[in-house]
């Protein structure tokens, strides 16, 4: 096998851990992959690198091809979703006046208890919230306008970016009165006294597509043998870093200079599930915190496609059926198939769901037998029905 | 020609007094600086720029992803847009390192200018900066290689141009920089000492 060197893109955060352990644990090298990593410090730098053709591949939010294919981002050629890189990761965070007024209102900080935390923060908002995300097309964004939209603040619900490693710096000078971020951005903001952790990201909604593996149709369709080398040292990174028994390797390696450049112990919190939610030191285990391979983690449903499509597609004004068929043709299922079933790797019958319809782990069909897919539902029981016959 | 409204977001002052120099010489234009990237939306929303230009490696760059987004259509006088009239244009300032946000229907002619004068300056702080970082890690090395020369002198009875032989030949045999020899050398000797 050739050596190929290929330049990857991602930003400091525990979910880009796929990544960097196909790197360092020579998952790459045994597909014949040299991996260069490339640091970068905004989304938009990320979009643009890959636009442009600095690098061949990156770790890119979920709905940021969407957004592309839906024609709300630059002029580039198209953009295509791999598959998964991570589920859930993300943190809701409230500032230290607000966790002060949400404990003398009685609340306990569960963690887990999305109904009872909303209610509590519509009780001392005062009508007026200011919620932080790392990116106008965010899982994160998504999650804020699940669980508030419709909560009553109407026009008092403003959502604002904010790069994640500035979100703790937002809190403390009250830029910002809560966010949701990805790990370890959150904990950071706890270690530095602005605020306190109110709920886990998959509390609002099961099985939250975090992270994606993106690259150009012209790499994905015109090399499609650096492609599948890619895809499968990415995939079986993915199944080692949901190893119990990894995830603290997995804290230090990420942490290392080179990389986040932050203590292991910050960045473990997230991928052991064992939170800090206070500056006092409250700690909360939230298992499965963060997800990168089990329950079919990795499979890019074109019905997520649809479903972020859709938001944006009402939020901006598009042609909602149109957004939703442009989506589904950048989450390259048929790519998943053809690279990853030749290394043993269980796929689905369908690819694609109704959204949000699990409340118990489900078996479903696929092709070894049966697959079990982890809980996916919102936590306001509402589903979503992509167009079954465009998928 | 009315003049065109162009915010620089750059935090070094040094630099940012470059660019605006770059830019005064591309026409003669209206430039502020913003140092202070806290409420950086809702500065710039204040002062609806003609253009805006950012390091592309700025983590404040998505900050202006959400204005460019937010007005939308309906809004056009102050929706920003990564510039979309040039493609080579864009890749350029890309590659260079610097992202400029226009004004939907800024004529490209208008644009063209700013832009060669902002990739202009920005390539010069990469080359420096490419320079600086060569420059302190050759210094570096030559540090630790001293050391290393002074530690076989001691211990071998070698004076330095055989002590530097030495490494060079042994570096040479194993195939490795002299450097990281010397590195190898200095960290055992500190663990024996």
């Amino acid at each position: 096998m050739t050596d190929r060197r290929l330049h990857l893109g991602y930003l400091p955060l525990i979910d880009a851990a796929p990544l960097i352990v196909a790197h360092e644990l020579g998952f790459a090298a045994e597909e014949g992959l040299e991996l260069a990593l490339v640091r970068l410090q905004s989304w938009a730098q990320c979009r643009d690198m890959l636009g442009t053709g600095a690098i061949a591949a990156a770790q890119m939010l979920v709905p940021m091809p969407v957004a592309q294919a839906v024609g709300l981002g630059p002029d580039y050629p198209p953009f295509d979703l791999l598959m998964f890189l991570s589920q859930g990761g993300q943190a809701i965070a409230v500032s230290a006046a607000l966790e002060a007024a949400l404990r003398a209102d009685g609340h306990g900080f569960a963690f887990d208890d999305p109904v009872a935390a909303r209610a509590a923060l519509l009780r001392v908002a005062k009508g007026q919230l200011r919620v932080g995300v790392p990116f106008p097309f965010s899982t994160q964004a998504h999650l804020v306008r699940r669980w508030l939209d419709g909560a009553g603040l109407g026009d008092g619900l403003t959502i604002h970016t904010v790069p994640p490693p500035l979100m703790a710096e937002a809190l403390a000078t009250g830029e910002v009165d809560a966010f949701c971020v990805g790990e370890p951005w959150a904990s950071y903001a706890v270690e530095t006294a602005a605020g306190a952790l109110l709920l886990a990201g998959r509390a609002i909604w099961g099985a939250p597509p975090e992270k994606g593996l993106v690259m150009t149709r012209a790499f994905a369709d015109g090399q499609p043998e650096v492609t599948g080398r890619l895809m499968r040292a990415v995939w079986r990174a993915c199944r080692w870093l949901d190893l119990p028994e990894n995830r603290g390797t997995a804290a230090e390696i990420v942490s290392r200079d080179t990389y986040l450049n932050l203590p292991p112990e910050l960045s473990e919190r997230g991928l052991l599930g064992r939170l800090h939610i206070s500056a006092q030191g409250e700690v909360r285990q939230y298992p499965g915190f963060v997800g990168f391979h089990a329950g079919a983690v990795n499979f890019p449903w074109r019905s997520l496609a649809a479903l972020f499509a859709d938001q944006m597609a009402l939020a901006h004004g598009l042609d909602r059926p149109a957004a939703a068929v442009a989506a589904m043709g950048c989450f390259r299922t048929d790519l998943y198939r053809q690279h990853l079933r030749s290394a043993g790797v269980d796929l689905p019958g369908a690819s694609a769901r109704v959204e949000g319809a699990m409340s118990y782990p489900t078996a479903v069909a696929s092709e070894k037998g049966q697959m079990i897919l982890g809980p996916d539902a919102f936590f306001d029981g509402v589903t979503f029905d992509p167009d079954f016959a465009a998928c | 020609m009315t003049r065109l409204s162009i915010i620089v977001v750059e935090r070094d002052r040094e630099r940012a007094l470059r660019i605006v120099d770059g830019l005064m010489a591309a026409g003669d234009h209206a430039i502020t600086v913003i140092a202070e990237e806290t409420g950086l939306a809702r500065r710039i929303a204040e002062q609806r720029p003609d253009i805006v230009l950012i390091d592309v490696a700025n983590p404040s760059r998505d900050v202006l992803e959400e204005l460019a987004l937010v007005s939308g259509p309906l809004e056009r006088p102050v929706a920003m847009f990564v510039d979309r009239s040039d493609e080579q244009l864009t890749r350029a300032a890309i590659e260079a390192g610097v992202s400029a946000y226009v004004v939907d229907g800024l004529l490209p002619e208008r644009i063209k200018p700013i832009l060669d004068a902002a990739i202009a300056r920005f390539h010069m702080f990469q080359k420096m900066r490419a320079e600086l970082a060569a420059t302190k890690a050759a210094l570096e090395e030559r540090k630790i290689i001293d050391r290393a020369k002074a530690i076989l002198m001691k211990a071998r009875g070698l004076d330095e141009e055989a002590a530097y032989g030495l490494l060079r030949k042994t570096a040479m045999d194993q195939k490795r920089r002299v450097a990281d020899i010397a590195q190898q050398l200095v960290m055992a000797a500190g663990l024996l000492t």
